[in-house]
C-alpha cells in the first residue's frame, strides 16, 4: 500500500467513525428518552394506581342497606336510627334495637334483608357495621357541639350517604388500620367539598375559621385538649 | 355559626384539697387508676417504675415519739399557669415536641399520648413528679381489656402520661350542655374521679376563678398552700392544713430559713 492510498484509508476511516459516532449519540439520545418515558409513566403507575391500592385494602359491610328507601318508610328522620341520648352523647350506627319493629320477619325480597334478619335479627347479634368516618382512639369528636352547638347538617361532614340507595365500599389504610375517608380518596390529599377528608388539618381549618377555642400556648390554634382525649 | 371564643369566660379549674381531712386511705388513687385507664404490672413494689396519676404522700414532722405526727398529702398534677398565668409551666416550656399543651380556656396541661416520642424533659422539669413513662406496654389482666374507659385513649410504652384533671368528663359534660343548648357547665358537672371517690370529701374541684364555685372560697383560707410556690409554677392545686408544720413541708425551707418564712406568711 501506498502513502497516499493509506492515508486516504485513515481519513474515510475517520469520517465513517465519525458518522458512527452521531448515530450512536442519537441512538442513545433516543434510548436514554424511551427509558425516561417508560420510568416516568412506571413512577406515576405505580404511584397513582398500584400504590393506593396497596396502601388501601377493602372490607366488606355485613350486608347493604339502603338509605334513601328506609327514609321513606321511617316516622322520624335521621333521628329514628341516628340520634343524641339523653346525657348528649350520639348512638351512631343504629344498633338492633332501631330495627326490630320492623324486621322481626322478612318483608321485602331482597337478600341482605335475609341475611339481616337470619343472622342478626334471629340470634340477637348487634351488626358489626364498619364506620367510615372513624376516628383513631385518641380524638374526642362531639355531635352535640356540631349538629346542636353550631347547627351544622350531616352532610358538611359525612356528604350525601343519607340520601344514598346502598352503602360504599368501606377500605381502610393496611399499615394504620383506620378508615380511609380520614385521608379521603384522592391519593395526593386534595379536596372539593367538606366532607372529602376529615384528617386533623380539616377540623382545625373549620375550627380557626370559627374561632373555637383557639386557646393553645403552644401553637396560638386550636388546644390539643378539645378534639383529643 | 357562633364564635366560640367571646362567649367563653376564661376558667382555670383547680382543687383545694384539705389536708386535715385526708385520711390516707388511697380512694382517690384507686379511683383515678380505674378512671384513666392506669396500667400497673404485676409487681408494683418497685415504685419508680410504677405509674400513679394521683400520689398520696406520707409526710411526718419528723419528730420523735410522743411528739410524731403524720399527714397525707395527695398529689395529682398541679397544673401550672406561670407568673400571670401564662401558661408556660415547666414541662410545656421544654417539650420538643408540642406533645404537651396549655389550655387557656381551662387551664388545664393536656398530654397528648400520640403526639410524645417519650425523650422524658418534661419529667425532668416536672418539680412535683407527677409525669410518668412507660416503660412496657400496658399488659391488663385477662378480660380486663373490656372494661377500659373508651373515653380515654390507652397511652403505649414509650410515651409519657400524667394526670388530666379527668378531662374527658369535662368533654361529656359540654357534649351534654350542647344538647341541652348551654354552652357552660355548672360546677356539678364536671367533677374528676378523685373527687367523688373520696370517702372523707377532702378533695373540692371547680373553677377557681368562679365566685359561686366552693373553691373559690376555699382557696382563700389563710391555712391554705400550695407546693413549692417559691418556684413561682402558680400551681392550682391548693392545699389546706391547720398544722404549721405541713404547710412549712410545702416549700423546700432551709432550716434558718423557717422562722422567717414564717413571720413573712403571717
Ligand atoms: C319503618 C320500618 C323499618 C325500620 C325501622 C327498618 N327497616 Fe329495613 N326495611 C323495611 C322494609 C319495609 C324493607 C323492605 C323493602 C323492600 O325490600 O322493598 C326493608 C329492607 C331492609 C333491607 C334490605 C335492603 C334495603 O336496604 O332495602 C335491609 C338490609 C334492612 N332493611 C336493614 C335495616 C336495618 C339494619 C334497620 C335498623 C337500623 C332497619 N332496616 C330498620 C322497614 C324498616
Ligand atoms: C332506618 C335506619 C336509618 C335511618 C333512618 C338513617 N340511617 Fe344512616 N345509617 C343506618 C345504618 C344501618 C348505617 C350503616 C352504619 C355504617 O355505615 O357503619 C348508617 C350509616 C350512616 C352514616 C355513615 C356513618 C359512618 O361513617 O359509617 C351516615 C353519615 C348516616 N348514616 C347518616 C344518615 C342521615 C343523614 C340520615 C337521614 C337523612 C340517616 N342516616 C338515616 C341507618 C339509618
Ligand atoms: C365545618 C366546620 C367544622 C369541622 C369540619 C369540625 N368542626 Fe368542630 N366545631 C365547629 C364549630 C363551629 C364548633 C363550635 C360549636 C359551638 O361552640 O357552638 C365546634 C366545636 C367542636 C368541639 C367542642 C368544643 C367545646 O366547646 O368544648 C369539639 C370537641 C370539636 N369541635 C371537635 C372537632 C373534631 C375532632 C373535628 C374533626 C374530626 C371537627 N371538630 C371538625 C366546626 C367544625
Ligand atoms: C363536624 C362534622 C360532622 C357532622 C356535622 C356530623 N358528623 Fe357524624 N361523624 C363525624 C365524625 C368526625 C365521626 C367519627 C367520630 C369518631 O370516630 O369518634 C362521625 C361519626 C358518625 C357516625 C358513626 C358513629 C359510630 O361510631 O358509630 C354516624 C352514624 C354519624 N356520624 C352520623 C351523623 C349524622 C346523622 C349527622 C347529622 C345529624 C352527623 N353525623 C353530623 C363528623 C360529623
Ligand atoms: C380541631 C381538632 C384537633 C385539635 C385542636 C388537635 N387535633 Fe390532633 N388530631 C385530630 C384528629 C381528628 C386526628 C385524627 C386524624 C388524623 O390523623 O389527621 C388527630 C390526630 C393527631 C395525631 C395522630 C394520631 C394518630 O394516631 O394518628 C397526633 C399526634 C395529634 N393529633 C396531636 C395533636 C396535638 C399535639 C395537638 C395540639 C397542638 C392537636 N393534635 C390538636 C384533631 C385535632
Amino acid at each position: 500500500m501506498s502513502a497516499s492510498e493509506e492515508k486516504a484509508k485513515e481519513v474515510s476511516a475517520e469520517a465513517a467513525g465519525h458518522g458512527a459516532d452521531t448515530s450512536k449519540e442519537q441512538n442513545t439520545t433516543g434510548i436514554v428518552f424511551i427509558f425516561f418515558v417508560v420510568g416516568l409513566a412506571a413512577s406515576l403507575l405505580a404511584g397513582w394506581i398500584v400504590f393506593p391500592k396497596v396502601l388501601y385494602s377493602q372490607k366488606q359491610q355485613p350486608f347493604d342497606f339502603n338509605h334513601q328507601s328506609h327514609m321513606e318508610m321511617v316516622d322520624n328522620g335521621c333521628q329514628s336510627c341516628h340520634f343524641f341520648r339523653e346525657d348528649g352523647t350520639f348512638s351512631g350506627a343504629p344498633k338492633l334495637a332501631q330495627c326490630i319493629d320492623c324486621h322481626e320477619y322478612v318483608q321485602g325480597g331482597s337478600e341482605d334483608e335475609t341475611i339481616f334478619v337470619e343472622q342478626y335479627v334471629a340470634n340477637y347479634h348487634e351488626v358489626p357495621w364498619l364506620i367510615y368516618a372513624k376516628q383513631p382512639p385518641c380524638v374526642f369528636f362531639s355531635h352535640a357541639a356540631h349538629v346542636n352547638g353550631a347547627g351544622m347538617d350531616c352532610g358538611t361532614c359525612h356528604g350525601d350517604i343519607g340520601n344514598s340507595t346502598s352503602l360504599p365500599v368501606y377500605e381502610y389504610n393496611v399499615i394504620t388500620s383506620y378508615s380511609r375517608n380520614i385521608w379521603g380518596k384522592n391519593i395526593a390529599g386534595f379536596k372539593k367539598n367538606t366532607w372529602d377528608r376529615m384528617k386533623m388539618d380539616d377540623c382545625s381549618e373549620c375550627h380557626q375559621k370559627n374561632d373555637v377555642k383557639q386557646y393553645s400556648v403552644q401553637t396560638e390554634k386550636g388546644a390539643c385538649f378539645v378534639c383529643h382525649k | 355559626m357562633e364564635k366560640g371564643h367571646n362567649n367563653t369566660t376564661t376558667k382555670r379549674y383547680g382543687m383545694v384539697i384539705d389536708l386535715d381531712k385526708c385520711t390516707g386511705c388511697g380512694s382517690c388513687m384507686v379511683a383515678c387508676m380505674q378512671e384513666n385507664n392506669v396500667p400497673f404490672k404485676k409487681d408494683e413494689t418497685d415504685k419508680i417504675k410504677s405509674i400513679t396519676w394521683l400520689r398520696v404522700y406520707k409526710l411526718n414532722n419528723g419528730k420523735p415519739y410522743p411528739d410524731t405526727e403524720i399527714c397525707y398529702l395527695p398529689r395529682p398534677c398541679q397544673h401550672c399557669s406561670g407568673v400571670g398565668d401564662h401558661g408556660h409551666s415547666p414541662c410545656v416550656s421544654v417539650c420538643p415536641a408540642t406533645a404537651t399543651d396549655y389550655g387557656m380556656d381551662t387551664g388545664i396541661v393536656s398530654q397528648i399520648y400520640t403526639r410524645c416520642f417519650g425523650c422524658r424533659y418534661c419529667m425532668a422539669a416536672c418539680p412535683y413528679h407527677v409525669r410518668y413513662f412507660n416503660w412496657w406496654d400496658p399488659v391488663w389482666p385477662k378480660g380486663m381489656e373490656k372494661s377500659l374507659s373508651p373515653n380515654v385513649s390507652v397511652r403505649m410504652r414509650g410515651v409519657v402520661e400524667k394526670c388530666s384533671f379527668c378531662f374527658h368528663r369535662y368533654q361529656l359534660a359540654m357534649d351534654r350542655a350542647f344538647f341541652e343548648g348551654r354552652k357552660e357547665i355548672e360546677e356539678h358537672e364536671y367533677q374528676t374521679a378523685c373527687t367523688q371517690a373520696c370517702p372523707s370529701k377532702s378533695i373540692t374541684f371547680g373553677d377557681l376563678n368562679n365566685p359561686k364555685h366552693a373553691v373559690y372560697e376555699l382557696k382563700q383560707s389563710p391555712n391554705a398552700f400550695r407546693l413549692l410556690e417559691r418556684l413561682h409554677t402558680n400551681t392550682k392545686v391548693y392545699y389546706v392544713s391547720s398544722k404549721e408544720w405541713v404547710r412549712m413541708a410545702g416549700d423546700n425551707y432551709l432550716k434558718d430559713e423557717h422562722k422567717e418564712m414564717a413571720r413573712a406568711k403571717g
